[in-house]
């Protein structure tokens, strides 16, 4: 008899356990460092927060290694629930409709509110579909600005606290930099998303029909608008005299500038955690330059970063617990907090008022430079974002013939023309792998 | 002469083969047949709708000018790779075989490079002509030269060739010190008694013996060259700059893995491992009639 009980009683305790079991929801990420573990924490603190979901972080690599992962595990049945997936990989997954749950609708399906409105327009905007409904939570988004060295300005014999402000400023002040014996005076990381993609949103115009790509897959590439072929000579030639320092594709520009080699540089608003950390000099944050001779600039920029994606095929119980974990990440006091710690943007107005309210931006000059240049003025169809498939291979392509032209080796015209139809070919490759 | 060895077990010679094919066929058959079949298709990322094309993926590349551009960058590549590679190597073979003090801590000291991984020798020369920090970059600016392979395509592939050389040398160098190793001393004495000079000797004794270690890392050094040197372009230039460095087998994950285009990269693939197939069957029937066994 009093085995009989144990045994009863274990057997209930055990099924007791399972019926309590929480849901577990596997989120793939690409955060490093300080990020990954700011992430972490976040997590950590939405487990403790309730007792049915449990969110399990997983670092997988960089973006590019993380989507492929995803798309592999995919094939094979496997999928994360959550994959956080860059910004030029967003057409893919929208694309993907088999394979993605829109986050409209999960937090629909789950009751939760749910209100586009609440965040950034030029963050909203970029993970939206023509018809208003946002398929993917925006999380990380950064912008790119324009950092100085007020030291070096100053042995210039140039005002520190005045940046310059158009690209005939910046030519002069380069010049001037120049002769006073700066080796390297202007560098930039991400030349495409700068110079190409953030020029044209900067001065309200495309880079590619159908709202840039927003409003179809038979989109097509217009970057070699006459301001663009004007663009990228200038730099040609600012290169050739020594006053711009190519340093690579994506942000090798930022060491450079922290180490004090160069004295200006255009680059992502992430930057600023590395160059607080390493610059020995004064330094300042400004809005990126534009030319005044273009009516309508400056307009606003354009985010870069990732936002997360759910997949689809898991049970409406994992469904409600994501988004229950996209309701807690849009409370001010968490986004004020992921805000502070990476230098990403607050992704909602009410957060933006929260850090604001908090005196944190007068503590801290600077790290609201990211949001006021996002909200400059409302998006326009040019500027509030751009949607290529295959984008990452587009953006190669750009960055290639960009290299052409830094390198003296083709003019601006013929290397954009040469970007312009080689990017179409790859959207339209993406056009007909994607129809239907 | 002497005893055949014969299994008289009807089984047992299948069973102990058996782990090695099945490696080799899940390891090498089964991808290679996967891409082959994914060659023939159009597919998006996700495989979530695949559409038979034919041939259309081949027929792209072959009228795509950036692949016919990598392919004259990959001849030079391995031309370069495999030629100092082999030169290099047999030089410090004969260096070394001549040495009498401290033979083996030259040997041994040789012999290291080839333990690091292709991505790490990569990454180590990157770090050593880095155009801000390097140290052989500071030095070249010293005396005057712009050493920036950033933006320069040439100094680019000057800096992966050198990279892929320095991995490999040693395991040439290996085979060619065996190689003079085995040649007898008395041939040598014959021809130094009959007044030929060191030049002569090596000319018309050492290298024709030594022809088949030769033809044989000819072979490898090409195909390590094709395939191999993957780590050290993508740890350091990844392709670029403008594709100088964007060798075939870069170009098929480059396409395959960032751009999403699995059928051009499969295609790639078919492509690159039927020019390998054939350089080594064109090795095989033209050099191997110089070798002199």
């Amino acid at each position: 008899m009093r085995l009989k009980t144990l045994i009863a009683v274990l057997a209930a305790g055990l099924f007791s356990a399972n019926a309590q079991a929480q849901t577990e929801i596997q989120w793939w990420h690409s955060m490093t460092g300080a990020l990954g573990d700011k992430l972490g924490e976040i997590a950590s603190g939405f487990n403790a927060s309730q007792k049915d979901y449990k969110i399990l972080p997983v670092f997988k690599g960089t973006y590019p290694e993380s989507m492929t992962a995803a798309i592999a595990a995919f094939r094979a049945g496997n999928a994360p629930t959550i994959l956080q997936v860059f910004e030029v990989g967003t057409a893919t997954m929208m694309a993907a409709k088999g394979a993605v749950k829109p986050v409209y609708q999960v937090m629909k399906d789950a009751g939760e509110p749910f209100d586009p409105s609440a965040y950034l327009p030029a963050v909203a905007g970029y993970y939206t579909n023509s018809k208003g409904e946002m398929l993917s939570f925006p999380f990380n988004s950064s912008t790119v600005l324009y950092y100085i060295n007020k030291d070096a300005f100053r042995k210039a014999g140039l005002d520190p606290a005045k940046a310059p402000k158009t690209w005939k400023e910046l030519i002069a002040a380069a010049e001037k930099l120049k002769s006073a014996g700066q080796a390297c005076v202007y560098t930039t990381g991400w030349p495409s998303w700068m110079h190409i993609e953030n020029l044209a949103a900067w001065h309200n115009i495309p880079i590619g029909t159908k709202e840039n790509g927003i409003g179809g897959l038979d989109t097509q590439f217009t970057i070699n608008s006459p301001l663009h072929v004007r663009h990228l000579a200038m730099l040609g030639d600012l290169a050739k005299k020594g006053l711009f320092t190519y340093a690579g594709r994506t942000n090798q520009a930022e060491a450079k500038f922290y180490s004090g080699e160069c004295a200006m540089m255009t680059s992502s608003a992430g930057a600023q955690a590395n160059i607080r950390r390493n610059a020995k000099f004064d330094w300042s944050v400004n809005f990126i330059p534009y030319h005044d001779d273009v009516k309508g600039a400056p307009q606003n920029s354009i985010i870069g970063g990732a936002s997360l994606w759910v997949m689809s095929g898991k049970s409406a119980e994992t469904y409600k617990g994501v988004a229950k974990f996209f309701a807690y990440l849009s409370k001010p006091a968490i986004q004020m907090d992921w805000h502070i710690a990476t230098g990403y943007v607050p992704i909602t107005m009410a957060a933006y008022e929260v850090t604001r309210k908090s005196g944190y931006y007068e503590k801290v000059p600077g790290a609201d430079m990211a949001v006021k240049q996002l909200t400059n003025k409302p998006p326009t169809a040019n500027s509030k974002g751009l949607r290529f498939g295959n984008f990452v291979q587009g953006r190669e392509v750009i960055e290639e013939e960009m290299e052409s032209v830094f390198a003296g080796k083709k003019d601006a015209k013929t290397a954009l023309d040469d970007a312009l139809r080689r990017g179409n070919e790859i959207l339209r490759k993406f056009e007909a792998a994607n129809k239907g | 002469m002497g005893k055949r060895v014969v299994f008289r077990s009807a089984w047992l010679p299948y069973a102990l083969l058996a782990p090695q094919i099945a490696v080799t066929v899940i390891f090498f058959f089964w991808p290679a047949a996967q891409a082959l079949y994914y060659s023939f298709q159009l597919q998006d990322a996700f495989g979530l709708h695949t559409e038979f094309i034919g041939l259309r993926n081949f027929s792209d590349l072959l009228h795509d000018p950036y692949y016919l551009e990598s392919f004259k960058v990959t001849a030079l590549f391995s031309a370069l790779v495999a030629g100092s590679g082999l030169a290099i190597a047999l030089l410090l073979a004969v260096m070394a075989d001549r040495v009498v003090r401290g033979a083996l801590a030259y040997k041994t000291l040789l012999i290291w490079p080839y333990g690091v991984a292709p991505v790490i020798a990569g990454v180590l020369w990157a770090f050593l002509f880095a155009p801000s920090v390097g140290i052989v970059s500071w030095v070249l600016r010293q005396t005057g030269y712009d050493w920036n392979w950033v933006i320069k395509g040439d100094q680019a592939l000057l800096l992966v060739v050198i990279a892929a050389v320095w991995n490999q040398i040693s395991y040439n160098f290996l085979f060619f010190l065996a190689g003079l190793q085995s040649i007898p001393k008395s041939l040598i004495e014959a021809a130094a008694i009959d007044g030929a000079g060191p030049a002569r000797r090596f000319w018309t004794i050492v290298l024709p013996l030594l022809s088949p270690t030769l033809f044989f890392l000819l072979v490898v050094n090409i195909v390590y060259a094709f395939f191999n040197t993957f780590g050290v372009i993508d740890a350091t230039t990844q392709g670029g700059p403008s594709q100088a460095t964007q060798i075939l087998v870069y170009k098929v994950y480059y396409d395959g893995v960032k751009a999403g285009d699995l059928g051009g990269s499969s295609a790639q693939s078919v492509l690159l491992m039927i020019i390998v197939i054939a350089l080594t069957a064109v090795q095989f029937r033209f050099v191997e009639r110089k070798v002199q066994y």
